[in-house]
């Protein structure tokens, strides 16, 4: 290792860290907008209408024992005593109060579901416009061809890749430079699946939509699921979210952020070292 | 600065710029400008809605095995206003409905007058603005049908719809308003009926209006009266309906 060289290589495009910080932005406008929206009616339900005597997920406040409001959500069967987070939370006063999600996490923060869809709508459609062009750049530029589709040989090491994720190690060399199959994997989940289908149940939702997207909404279990479905996928977002940020703190946080921001990623470069068993190069 | 006292410091930016970033979001909410440039994206979102659908596409529609066993009322449910007062306590023996402004013939109707106009049945789902869906079934005059015996003038572009409920109980009473080809809508109707029996108070007696490719919220209860207008202006503060003066899209259609 000692021997190693420091070499600069050019990693992201332009289009792509704007397009990715553009996006930063309106994902968290968007999901927090989102939960001042679902805060309105804290409660999720499957199928066409909402049955209200049993909705497969509910955020309410009620008096404990001691008189104290008391925070409970429920998933299906399960109820839990989530006080000070879901259910109930401090109003702007500072007392406790019946909201769905605390005020920390919504836009704005105190309760108001006409600015909340405001926002909601507004970074909407930025987000829609966003990945629009990130589609069409993609395309175009043949980053979805060359950059994400994965390879044969993606495909047959991703067992590898698997077990070197599991043991946090990450390709510090050449092969660094490209993205590697669970990457690709990632990536393209979040494109195609979530970030299209949070859309695509955003609209299921509309009544207005409904009059020529009635068979989507079908499709998908009614307009309740959609609705559901929309929650789900922005948890999904959130969980992405978390272990990218995970993964770019574990492999080297420095260089992962200048590469998004500057486009320059540094690699070591063994130029005579023979391979070893345990390298990570393609072929 | 040691390496722990650089981790301190990182982790109080941190947190520090997640505050202002929180702080920073609620401050713009309230700047009238930024409110401005948010609701800019009405007009887009409007317009998409009637670009992306036929005029005429329905609303889907259910059977009666996918109604709501509670329906629920949400808004004014028992109005206190006298004059709705007025009209409740004779079992609405008394009620009359005006349509007027830029029509050709202003009209005034008793509830069997509407009741023999033109109906249509549909079961519906009803989205409020909060989240939930209800299914339900109405009956009702077609408002179009309604709208041509009085003859909308060539500059009529807009529907009001006034009631006779006060959400605050005060002076500001409901009203909603939609395009006048909105009316015309094949499920656009004055209902009178839900589920098979007389229109209760909770849900709008003695009539409503059904716009079933909108939210909630523009499905006026208590209309006492139908208007037609070149513009807006005119009315409660200008954006066309009560909560629309509070912030809510005109369009209501997502």
């Amino acid at each position: 290792m000692s021997e190693a060289r420091l070499i600069t290589t050019y990693r992201h495009r332009l289009p792509v860290r704007v397009m990715h910080w553009i996006n930063v932005v309106f994902l968290f406008a968007l999901l927090m907008s989102g939960l001042q929206i679902f805060n309105a009616h804290p409660a999720l339900y499957w199928g066409d209408a909402s049955d209200f005597s049993s909705p497969a997920l509910s955020l309410t406040g009620k008096p404990g024992p001691d008189g104290d409001l008391r925070g409970e959500t429920q998933i299906g069967g399960h109820r839990f005593d989530t006080t000070g987070v879901l259910g109930v939370s401090q109003n702007v006063y500072g007392d406790p109060a019946r909201r769905g999600f605390p005020m920390w996490s919504t836009i704005p923060g105190p309760r108001n579901l006409a600015q909340g869809r405001r926002w909601h709508f507004f970074f909407g459609w930025l987000f829609v416009i966003n990945g629009l062009a990130y589609l069409l750049w993609s395309w175009r530029a043949k980053h979805l061809s060359h950059d994400l589709a994965p390879t044969r040989g993606d495909w047959r090491g991703i067992g590898k890749s698997l077990w070197d994720h599991m043991r946090f190690r990450h390709p510090t060399g050449i092969e660094a430079t490209r993205y590697n199959v669970l990457q690709k994997l990632a990536y393209l989940l979040v494109v195609f699946v979530l970030a299209s289908g949070i859309v695509l149940m955003g609209i299921a939702m509309s009544p207005h939509m409904n009059s020529v997207l009635g068979w989507m909404v079908d499709l998908v279990g009614g307009r309740q699921s959609a609705r559901t479905l929309h929650f789900i996928i922005a948890f999904s977002f959130l969980a992405f979210i978390a272990v990218h940020v995970f993964m770019v703190l574990v492999s080297g946080p420095v260089n992962q952020m200048r590469s998004m921001i500057t486009g320059r990623y540094r690699i070591r470069e063994r130029p005579t070292a023979p391979l070893t068993k345990g390298d990570h190069v393609k072929e | 600065m040691s390496k722990n006292d650089r981790r301190r410091f990182l982790e109080m930016m941190a947190l520090a710029s997640g505050a202002a970033l929180l702080g920073g979001c609620d401050r713009l909410d309230k700047s009238k400008s930024f409110r401005a440039l948010l609701a800019m994206a009405d007009a887009p979102t409007d317009f998409a809605l009637h670009a992306l659908t036929p005029e005429n596409a329905l609303a889907q529609e259910f059977t009666e095995a996918d109604l709501s066993p509670v329906f629920r009322a949400n808004g004014s449910i028992n109005p206190q206003t006298p004059e709705y007062l007025a009209m409740a306590a004779n079992g609405f023996a008394n009620y009359r409905l005006r349509v007027h402004g830029l029509v050709r013939t202003p009209l005034s109707f008793s509830l069997g007058q509407i009741r023999a106009l033109p109906s249509r049945s549909q079961i519906t789902r009803h989205d409020c603005v909060e989240g939930w869906s209800c299914i339900g079934k109405w009956k009702g005059a077609l408002l179009g049908k309604m709208l041509d015996l009085a003859g909308p003038k060539a500059n009529a572009r807009y529907v009001l719809f006034h009631c006779a409920d006060s959400l605050n109980n005060d002076n500001h009473r409901y009203y909603e308003s939609i395009y006048l080809s909105e009316a015309y809508h094949p499920q656009s109707i004055l209902a009178y009926d839900m589920n098979d029996a007389t229109l209760d108070i909770p849900h709008g007696a003695p009539l409503r209006v059904r716009l079933e490719r909108k939210l909630g919220y523009k499905q006026a209860k208590y209309i006492v009266g139908i208007e037609l207008a070149a513009n807006l202006s005119g009315f409660g503060r200008g954006k066309g309906g009560y909560w629309e003066d509070r912030g809510y899209q005109w369009h209501g259609g997502i």
